[in-house]
This record gives structure tokens, sequence and C-alpha cells, in this order.
């Protein structure tokens, strides 16, 4: 603030001014001083493209920091068509004064992929195309949050035939740091957990190699789903419902995702740890993978993948440990060590990537 | 004559661009346009019909389910599959805490500062908005010093210089009319509402795993109902949606309810303004015995014409004659030229004509939406919860006439009133106290059927592809928040052979048609006075009141593979 050339004197009283325009109480101006004096925070630009906005409301369904909280303590978001109260003209004028006002220093986060067919005529606000205003807006940004599979990887418009030429935010923009928050959408406390992660350490968390922040999508649903005893044991539903269904087996025959899919789901769970697909008796459709869509039909199981290779095993396994559990538990454990061992030396998500192998991820043909 | 473009429509869902004549301080014309399309019925084609829910939930995420429950609903009447009791009980209790969440959503987070001016709530005396917010409702969150304490933290908000999603707001602006201490309960409830609305969602993630975008599955419900198992739905999992269902039907009945008939007296002028169409449609929903048996769906099924509320005219899904799309003023061609088309019968070829980008204006003489035009029997028709709540009422609903005569009364509002932009806010709120009352209902019968020995939540009948017919047509129809919703889907060789979807905001927000018919959206403006035209408060009350959804609206689908001018990156 004096680095500003503004005194502390003239600087109450201008707070003194400030509440008196606004009608305060005198009590309330010590307040405001304190405001102003804080850390000024964050600015943020939020644009929509292509998109269905689960990821805004994924993002309001965050616990921890609540996102009122975010909204009012620790970002200043000064552009979303989601919330915002200005509309049209002044909207956009309000992106302009902060992508001017600070330029370099705000935070870019992007919602929906972009097309780039036609000449992107697919995707027009304000008279503008997408493209257009994804470039304009990135010029500035001191980092980018590609929040979703859409501005990640294009989701389920970019799906075969891709009609708009959909594409994933990092694709077009250079220069930046750009960081993938995967799913379909996010996982809540993800997103709020990579905002504050930028504001409390300043600087960005480390990535994978799809850019996706490792804190949240180094391990596969697979390994860390509470039901990954029942594949171990060879215990799988095998029709919804069915008895196997109602002891909460595994669903890799149902045509989980889990092996080929990096989430946090298995972990942090959704909506404050409620619960993830899994838990709710539904495979998981591997959402935040680039091209899930393709990698369907979602109720056939995988053709294999890395541990037990192709599905037939699981088959033959299913059967001889079921038949091997109920003598006990020793020969349970056996198995388990040996597909443990198998899977020891790789880090998920860093050397190596789903779909890496050509059989791997696949649904069976 | 002045043209006011409203670009980008703030607080919806999707893309929605608004121009309006003005003459004389009043809206003469006003043109709705849909700008941002993805092509989803092109990419449902050739995949397996039990998959496409996923694919077309993904249609929106803010009335997330709404659409992977027409989809299901859709494959099950093409195969003739009838879900056991418990899966449709489960779909109703997902439907139910949609409503409620969206629905508080729209009303605070979406539609609330057009009437709440937020920096005006800095003069509220913390006191008096104490009293007035105790003689509302016994929500226990209305002491002086609760107020204090947020004026005092929305005071430090507004003199950062930072407003953030505040920015640029109207505040100030004359058609802002409530007191400064009714604002100041609006933009606490506002806090409140926002801190609530991740609460009620939860009974998504107990039953489909997580929200937005829960699992939904073809003949019936994914989870498993076991009363002695952690891994199913339990004791404590029921325990959990029954807490949830209460907290939320409290919020309503404590905070949303009497915050809207708090805020309606000071605009009773809008129960003037925005009535636009006078003709209703509603599929209805929330079976009591089976989706099949539409007499006794909560919701009744049905039409209004020209506000006649004696009677109700029936509607067919099916029926070819029924709803059928036009695009006269949508970017779209069709081979046999100015007809319109069933959607079993649909064909769509992409063909923007509109202005290059960067533009000023769209040509609103000819194309100007990437939204088709719905029309049921020739007729433009409005959908929302004015449109179900009109159904059922007409339908002589007892419950609905209660609940809708309660709250005239209360406003001292003729049923007319309803007929506007007020009473689509009205209507919504209005619906969200019956929904969570009939939530209850719905998890009480949940329960009784377990204790009855009756834990079915999934049909097996069907879902092996060998067992169905080489060809079948199904339609799956439902409410989302916003309004009527259907799903068509045609099955050829146990793939997807034509998929489509005519939603809410496609009958709302549409373009006119081929004989000048206005579309919801542009009929509602006509005549609503503009204070400033530099300032689009107005049009966005009324755009605003319909809950718009474009990501929903503007769709495409083809019968015969031909993308027109559409290009595909080799690299995506």
């Amino acid at each position: 603030m004096q680095a500003r050339g503004v005194s502390r004197r003239d600087f109450v009283k201008f707070c003194a001014w400030m509440g008196a325009m606004l009608g305060l109480e005198s009590s309330a101006v010590a307040d405001v001083t304190k405001a102003l004096e804080t850390k000024r925070r964050l600015p943020v630009i939020w644009l929509h493209f292509q998109e269905c906005t689960c990821c805004s409301e994924s993002f309001i369904r965050a616990s921890h920091p609540l996102v009122a909280d975010i909204l009012l303590d620790k970002i200043s978001l000064d552009y979303t068509e989601t919330l915002m109260a200005a509309s049209g003209e002044q909207a956009e004028a309000a992106k302009q004064d902060t992508m001017k006002k600070y330029h370099g220093e705000y935070l870019l986060l992007v919602e929906g992929s972009v097309p780039t067919g036609d000449d992107g005529i697919y995707c027009c606000i304000g008279g503008r195309t997408a493209k257009q205003l994804l470039e304009e807006a990135a010029a500035g940004a001191k980092a980018i949050i590609a929040w979703g599979n859409c501005a990640s990887a294009g989701c389920v418009q970019a799906a075969k035939p891709n009609p708009t030429a959909a594409t994933p935010i990092h694709k077009l923009v250079a220069g930046k740091p750009v960081i993938n928050v995967q799913g379909c959408p996010p996982i809540a406390e993800v997103m709020a957990g990579v905002v504050v992660h930028l504001l409390a350490f300043d600087r960005i968390p480390q990535l994978d190699a799809l850019g996706r922040p490792k804190a949240f999508y180094s391990r596969r649903v697979h390994d860390s789903c509470y039901r990954r005893p029942y594949y171990d044991a060879g215990l799988y539903v095998e029709s919804f419902d069915d008895e196997n269904a109602k002891r909460g087996y595994c669903l890799y025959k149902m045509g989980c995702r889990g092996p080929t899919t990096y989430n946090s789901c298995g972990i942090i769970k959704w909506n404050n740890g409620v619960s993830y697909p899994i838990q709710s008796g539904h495979g998981c459709i591997g959402c935040s993978e680039a091209g899930f869509w393709d990698n369907s039909p979602f109720y056939q199981r995988l053709a294999g993948f890395p541990g037990f290779g192709i599905e037939t095993t699981a088959d033959q396994i299913g059967m001889a440990v079921g038949a091997a559990a109920v003598a006990g538990a020793a020969a349970h454990a056996v198995l388990t060590n040996i597909r443990k061992r198998g899977e020891i030396g790789r880090h998920p998500g860093e050397d190596e990537e789903p779909g890496d192998r050509p059989d791997e991820g696949k649904p069976q043909a | 004559m002045s043209r006011i473009v409203v670009d980008p429509v703030t607080r919806i869902e999707g893309h929605l661009r608004i121009e309006a004549e003005v003459k004389d301080g009043k809206i003469v014309d006003a043109f709705s346009a849909g700008t941002m399309v993805r092509g989803l019925e092109v990419i449902l084609r050739g995949r397996d019909p039990r998959d496409a829910w996923a694919f077309a939930e993904r249609v929106c995420g803010v009335c997330t389910t709404v659409h992977a429950l027409a989809s299901v609903r859709s494959v099950e009447d093409a195969l003739g599959i009838v879900i056991p009791p418990n899966a449709e009980l489960i779909r109703n209790l997902m439907f139910c805490a949609q409503y409620m969440q969206d629905h508080v959503v729209h009303f605070y987070h979406l539609h609330a500062l057009d009437w709440v001016d937020v920096v005006n709530a800095l003069k509220a005396d913390p006191v008096e908005t104490s009293k007035i917010a105790q003689s509302l409702s016994s929500w226990p969150r209305s002491s002086p010093n609760y107020f204090k304490e947020l004026q005092k933290r929305l005071t430090g908000f507004v003199a950062s210089g930072q407003l953030g999603i505040f920015a640029n707001g109207y505040w100030g602006h004359p058609a802002y009319k409530l007191p400064a201490e009714v604002n100041l309960i609006g933009v606490a409830h506002y806090l409140e509402a926002l801190e609530w609305q991740k609460e009620i969602v939860k009974v998504h993630t107990i039953f489909g795993g997580k929200n937005p975008h829960p699992n939904y599955l073809v003949g019936g419900a994914p989870c498993s109902l076991n009363l002695d198992e952690a891994n199913a739905i339990n004791a404590e999992r029921l325990a959990y949606v029954g807490k949830l269902l209460d907290d939320a039907a409290e919020f309503i009945e404590k905070v949303y309810l009497p915050d809207l008939l708090a805020i309606a007296p000071y605009y009773l002028e809008w129960a003037g303004i925005g009535g636009g169409l006078s003709n209703y449609l509603a599929y209805g929903d929330l079976p009591t015995n089976g989706y099949g048996d539409v007499a006794r769906f909560k919701f009744p099924r049905g039409a209004v014409l020209d506000r006649d509320l004696s009677r109700i005219h029936p509607v067919d899904g099916k029926d070819p004659q029924g709803v059928q799309e036009f695009v006269s003023h949508s970017w779209y061609d069709y081979s046999k030229g100015e007809v319109g088309l069933h959607p079993w019968d649909g064909e769509t070829n992409l063909h923007y004509s509109g202005p290059t980008p960067p533009y000023e204006f769209l040509d609103v003489d000819r194309k100007y939406s990437w939204l088709k035009t719905p029309r049921w029997k020739g007729h433009a028709m409005e959908v929302g919860p004015l449109a179900r709540l009109l159904v059922a009422y007409a339908a002589g609903n007892p419950e609905v006439k209660d609940a809708v005569n309660g709250a005239l009364g209360v406003l001292k509002a003729p049923p007319a009133a309803l007929f506007s932009t007020l009473g689509r806010t009205a209507a919504r709120g209005i619906e969200s106290q019956l929904v969570a009352r009939w939530a209850k209902e719905f998890y009480g019968q949940l329960l009784t059927n377990i204790k009855n020995g009756e834990t079915r939540t999934f049909t097996k009948e069907k879902w092996d592809p060998v067992t169905w017919p080489a060809e079948a047509k199904g339609v799956g129809l439902t409410e989302a928040p916003r309004g009527a919703l259907a799903h068509w889907i045609v099955i050829k060789d146990r793939k997807i052979a034509n998929y489509q979807l005519v939603v809410p905001s496609t009958w709302n927000a549409s373009p006119r048609d081929a004989g000048g018919q206005r579309s919801a959206y542009e009929a509602s403006l006509i005549g609503t006075p503009v204070h400033d035209p530099k300032l689009p408060l107005e049009i966005i009350r009324t755009i605003h009141s319909f809950d718009p959804c474009l990501a929903c609206a503007v769709h495409l689908y083809d019968d015969r593979g031909d993308l027109g001018t559409v290009q595909t990156s080799p690299n995506v």
C-alpha cells in the first residue's frame, strides 16, 4: 500500500468515506479497513464452451472448502456464465477489466471443449467463437485449469464421429501451464483441492503425463477399490442385482473400467465421501480417461488389463479361487500376492498409460 | 426503435443470446438463439442402446439425471421392459432430489439476483432484518447477530473492490424494489442455499454413486438392496436418505417458500408481465403404480390450450401428428423442405448460414439458432413448472389445487396472475413443496416394500441383446425441472439407428416457426418494459423465469449419416 503512495492515514480516511457511502455503522469501517489490507484475492476467469455445466455444478458441491468461502474469501471469480450477476455487455466488460488489470496474473479456468470445425461456428458467445475467446483469455493468464473431460480430452462431443471437431484446451494453447482436472465431472473436492493447492502453495501441483494432478490421478480406481479383494478372490457379479451383487462382489464382469481408469473415486469418493459408482452397484465407466466414450459398450468386460491379462483368465481364476476360497483364506492370500508381484515396479500414470498395450483397456471384441 | 443484444445471457445453463427490439420503453419483438451445438444424436448412432443413458445424461449437468431417465425409459419402452417397483421408487426419489436441488439453486443462484440487490443489503438494519426473518419462518439462523456478522463480511467483500461474481451487476437499478432488510435476507439465504444444495444431491450419490451424473440402468436401478450387507443399500444408507429428505423439506418449507412469498409482494407488477404463450404442455411423471400407468402419475400428462383450465387435451408421444420439429429458422436443412417431422422420422443436417464471427447481429429474418422449433399439433407450447401445475390444476389434482390456491391466497392474487414471469417463478416454489412431500411418500413405500420382503431393483429380462427383436422403437417421457422432456429411439440390429431428443428449452427457447408463430421466450418478452436499454435487467428476469438450459436444447440428429458441411478432426 505504502509502495503505491498511499499513507495509512489516507487509507483509513478512504475507508471511512467508503463506509459512509455504503451507509455503514462506524464499527463496520474497521472491518472494511481490515479487508482492504488483506491480500487481494486471486482474480479468476471461468470460460464456458462446449459443455453441460456439470463441472460448475460439481464445483459448487465442494465441502472443503465450502464454495461460498472460496468465492467470498479466496478467489475473485470475475467471470463465470453460470453464477455471475451481470449479463451481456456488462458480463463481457467484467471479463475485459480483469484481463487488462491483472494481465499475466489471473487464473483461467475452462469448462468445455472448443469446436474447431467450420471456423468455430458451432460455439459462439457474444458473437465471437470459442476459439477466439480462448486465445484472448489465455494470452494474459498465469495458468490454465481445464475442468473435466470436455476441456481435457473433448469428452462426449469428441466421441466418434466428433461432428464439430471438439478439441481439448491443451491442444489449442501454447506456452501456458494447463492442468487437466479430469472426470465427467471431476470430484468436487478434487476441483476445490486443485484451487487450494494453487492458492496455498503458489505453484502448479505435480502432473502426470496427461497433465493431471498426481495427487488425485495417480491411482487406478481398481487399485483403490474396496471391492478389490473380491476381484482377487474371483468373486464377481454375474448380473445386476443377482445374489453376488447383493453381496457387493466385484463388478469386473459387468464392464467395470476401474482397471484402466486413474481417479480418486475409491479414495476421496463423491459428495464428501458418501459413495462412488462401484459402491453403489454400477461399474466405473472410466470418465477421467481420454476417449472413454469410444471404449464402449460399457457393459462389456474389458478384454485385458495389467495384472491378469485376458478375460478368460478371470473366468478361470474365478472358478478356481471361488472353490479355493471355500477351503480357506490361504489360497486367496497366495493369489493376491501373485497379482501384486506382477504390478510391483510399475508406477501407474508415470511410465505407462492405459492403452499403451494393444489389447489393454478395450472391451472384449 | 433500437436493438438490444444480450449475449451471453448468464445465470443459465448453456449459451443463449437474446436480441430484442425496443420502442417507447417496451419490447416489441424478440429473438432467441442457441449459439452452441455438439451433435450428440449423431454420436449416439450405432452404439449399444443400454449405453445411451450415459451419453444422453451428458446433455446437461444442471438437470443431471433427467436425460438418463428419459433414455432408459425409451429403451425399456422399445423392448417392452417393465422395471420392478423398487427401481421405480428409487428413480422417483432421485427425480425428487433433482427437483429440490435444481429449483432451490435456480431460485437463489440463477434467479434471485434479478430481484435482490446485493449491494443495497449493506444498508440493512440487522435488528430489523432479524425481526422480518423471524416473522417469516422459524428457521433458526435469524438472530440480529447472524445478520450483523453476515453484513460485515459482505461489507468487507464489497469494499475490497473485487466484486467477483457480483461485479457489474445491476445494483441500484430502479427496478429493484426490496427494502434493504429483505435484500439482506436474500443474500443470507443465497449463501445458505449454496451450502445446502450439496447435501440433497447425496440421494443421487447413495443410489447412483455420484453427483453430478449418477448412474442409471436399463431394466431398473444399479444399486442392490440388502439389509444384511455392508456393500448394498442397507438400513444405514436408507436412514441417510431419510435424513436428507427431511432436511431438504425443512429448507424448502422454512427458507425457500417464505422467501418467495416475502419477495413476491414487492414485484406484483410482474404478475402482469411476461405471460407469453397461452398453451401449456406436460408429459407428467412420478409414477405411483409403474411408468405404464399414466393415470396414476403425481404430475399428470396433458395439454392446456388457450389458458382454458376446464379442459385437458390428451398427449401421446407416439402420435406422428403430435410432436413435430421444424427448422425454418434453425441452422439445419430438411431434405423434404419446410415440413414438420415427428422425431422417429427426423432428419437433420447441420448447415450454418448465420453471419461470420465476430458478428454484431444475427440475421433474424432467416435462420438464427441451433435450436429447432418443436410444435404440438401445430401449437407453440410452454413447458416447465407452470405448465405442470396448470395441467395438474386443470386435471383437478386436489394437492396441486390446494397448493396453488394457498400461494395465491397469501399473495392476494387472482389465478390469472399465474400466466406471467412471477407466476412461473412462484410455480417452481409451489412445486418444490409438493415434491418434498411426495419424496417422503416414496421413501415410506420403499421401506414398506423392503419390510415385506420385496428387494428387487432390476429385471434381467431383455438385458441380453440376443433376446431383442430385429427392430424396435420407443419413447421415454419425463419432466425435467425445466419442463417436458422426451427421448425417441429406433433400435435396429441391436444398435441405435436413430436417437432424438426434444427437450424443455427447445420448446421454450426455439426460434419462431415458418408461420411466424413465436415460441415461449420470444412471446413472453413482448411488452416487457425496459427502463434503460443498456441494462437488460427486465429481459433477464423474464428469461430466467423459464430456467433456461441451452445445452439440452441444442442438438441434432440424422437418420442418413449425411453430416452436410460438418468436418471431423483426425487428431481428436
